[in-house]
């Protein structure tokens, strides 16, 4: 489980921030919704602690990350696995490299083990065999699927997700989408996901937070998004024709 | 400028932190000893020679005198190659080669979010990218000067057996008269300080870019004039200190 309580982000004189709580169940699919600029990605980088909150605290199953130094972090950070919106994928690395990087790093397995977990995950992506390949020879939904193998190498208790959809067609969109949320329960993990894909907001949204000029504007379930009142909600949720369309059958 | 200097003093103290495994972190560091040292010997040797032949030539054409021996311009050519074109001119030449990589390589890392990604797995970033690099710069660029000498003495004599302004025996005779240790230390010691340098502010400029593809050009560039000018800097002051 992950703790936000009152955090505050400001950038110069922008404040992005402003006094956000959530809590963020484990074994579910949670999703912090909202317009460009409204703060979503900005909250999930305080929360895995690549941007320091102005005010506020972020707890890890009871940890208080946020007054930890980087020390202190390392053994939480190894619980996290974090799919980022361009993949991320190192460079001068091939599939596999990058796959066993963490391992690498944190674990005292064989190299034997480590190919053995490298290839575990790269089937669970559905990409067996392509070990050898280089970031610039995999297509975008390619990418996207090596990153989460990486982001699951370490078999982590928090998986982070920021726009797992950009850049993708709807088809892979929803395979990648599927793919988080099988994850989420085989691992039983904590997914934050920060979207504004409505696909993704009806499919695999548990828990949804959404963000409206930096503040918590509304929290609940996918079950929920289309019946409420909340104006600027609705006014995001209902932007597309599609979705005005398919309004009435929500 | 003072925050700059502070942010740099930082990151140099971070890049030397404690690794979290050695191993990894010395495959790193060979696979940049490989790219700065074999990776630019072609460049150096190419400069070495040519700046070797031309400095014997206008040596000799200066010296053109019968009261001064033509040794002496095989003694001025093979001093003037120990102690500055080859530490100065090939640092010089490696921070536009070496440097603009390092940064270029490091700022792309950042805009691409790849370093954002090492430090989510707790990885300390700027000691897995940066200390293999400050390491491969202050290993290889002596390597890298030591060769830059010998060729560039090579070069002079090849300038000998083509031209007509002084001849070999003259030049090998010049060569070996009244060397000194301390110049190949002088020397040594500037290719040590001015590998960490190139390496260090170049690595320094990719850490920080922000933005994207624009940013990583200028990124590069800041790191190579601020390198230059600071191999500059220092090469006064190391001649000023040691001779």
């Amino acid at each position: 489980m992950i703790e936000v309580k009152d955090i505050y982000k400001t950038f110069g004189e922008n404040e992005v921030l402003k006094g956000i709580s959530a809590t963020f169940q484990t074994g579910k699919n949670n999703l912090i919704i909202g317009g460009s600029g409204s703060g979503k990605t900005t909250m999930l980088k305080c929360i895995v602690g690549l941007h320091e909150p102005t005010k506020g605290q972020v707890f890890f199953e009871g940890e208080n990350f946020t007054e930890m130094d980087f020390e202190q972090r390392v053994p939480i950070r190894t619980q996290i696995g974090m799919l980022f919106q361009n993949s991320a994928l190192f460079d001068s690395m091939t599939v596999e490299e990058n796959i066993m990087f963490p391992l690498n790093l944190f674990t005292t397995q064989s190299i034997s083990e480590k190919r053995d977990r490298a290839n575990f995950c790269l089937e669970r992506v559905n990409l067996k065999g392509r070990n050898k390949l280089y970031p610039s020879e995999l297509s975008g939904g390619m990418k996207k699927r090596v990153g989460i193998a990486r982001a699951i190498s370490m078999e982590p208790k928090f998986l982070f997700v920021d726009e797992p959809n950009s850049g993708l067609d709807p088809k892979t969109s929803i395979l990648i989408d599927e793919l988080i949320a099988d994850l989420t329960i085989e691992y039983n993990m904590t997914t934050v996901v920060v979207t504004h894909d409505m696909n993704s907001v009806m499919g695999i949204g548990d828990h949804i937070i959404f963000l409206h000029q930096g503040q918590k504007w509304w929290e609940g379930s996918n079950k929920e998004i289309a019946h409420t009142d909340n104006q600027e909600l609705n006014d995001f949720v209902f932007a597309s024709k599609f979705m005005q369309a398919a309004k009435g059958k929500l | 400028m003072f925050t700059s200097f502070g942010k740099y003093i930082l990151l140099l103290r971070l890049s030397f932190k404690r690794p979290e495994k050695f191993k990894v972190y010395w495959a790193e560091v060979m696979r940049e000893m490989v790219s700065v040292g074999i990776g630019s010997l072609g460049i150096i040797a190419i400069i070495s020679v040519f700046i070797g032949a031309a400095t014997t030539i206008q040596v000799a054409f200066q010296l053109a005198s019968p009261l001064v021996p033509l040794s002496i311009a095989g003694k001025i050519s093979r001093d003037s190659n120990i102690l500055e074109f080859s530490p100065t001119i090939s640092s010089l030449v490696l921070a536009g080669r070496v440097g603009s990589n390092f940064a270029s390589q490091i700022g792309t890392m950042r805009v691409t979010e790849q370093i954002d990604a090492l430090e989510i797995m707790g990885v300390n970033a700027p000691g897995y990218l940066i200390s293999p690099k400050i390491i491969a710069g202050v290993s290889m660029v002596p390597v890298l000067v030591i060769m830059s000498i010998c060729l560039g003495i090579t070069g002079g004599y090849i300038a000998c057996l083509a031209g007509s302004e002084i001849t070999p025996a003259d030049y090998v005779a010049g060569v070996v008269d009244g060397f000194d240790g301390l110049t190949i230390r002088v020397a040594l010691v500037k290719a040590v300080v001015f590998g960490f340098l190139i390496a260090s502010i170049c690595s320094y400029q990719g850490f920080y870019t922000s933005g994207g593809a624009l940013e990583v050009g200028q990124s590069a560039t800041r790191g190579v004039v601020y390198s230059c000018v600071m191999i500059l800097f220092a090469d006064l002051v190391i001649t000023r200190l040691m001779l």
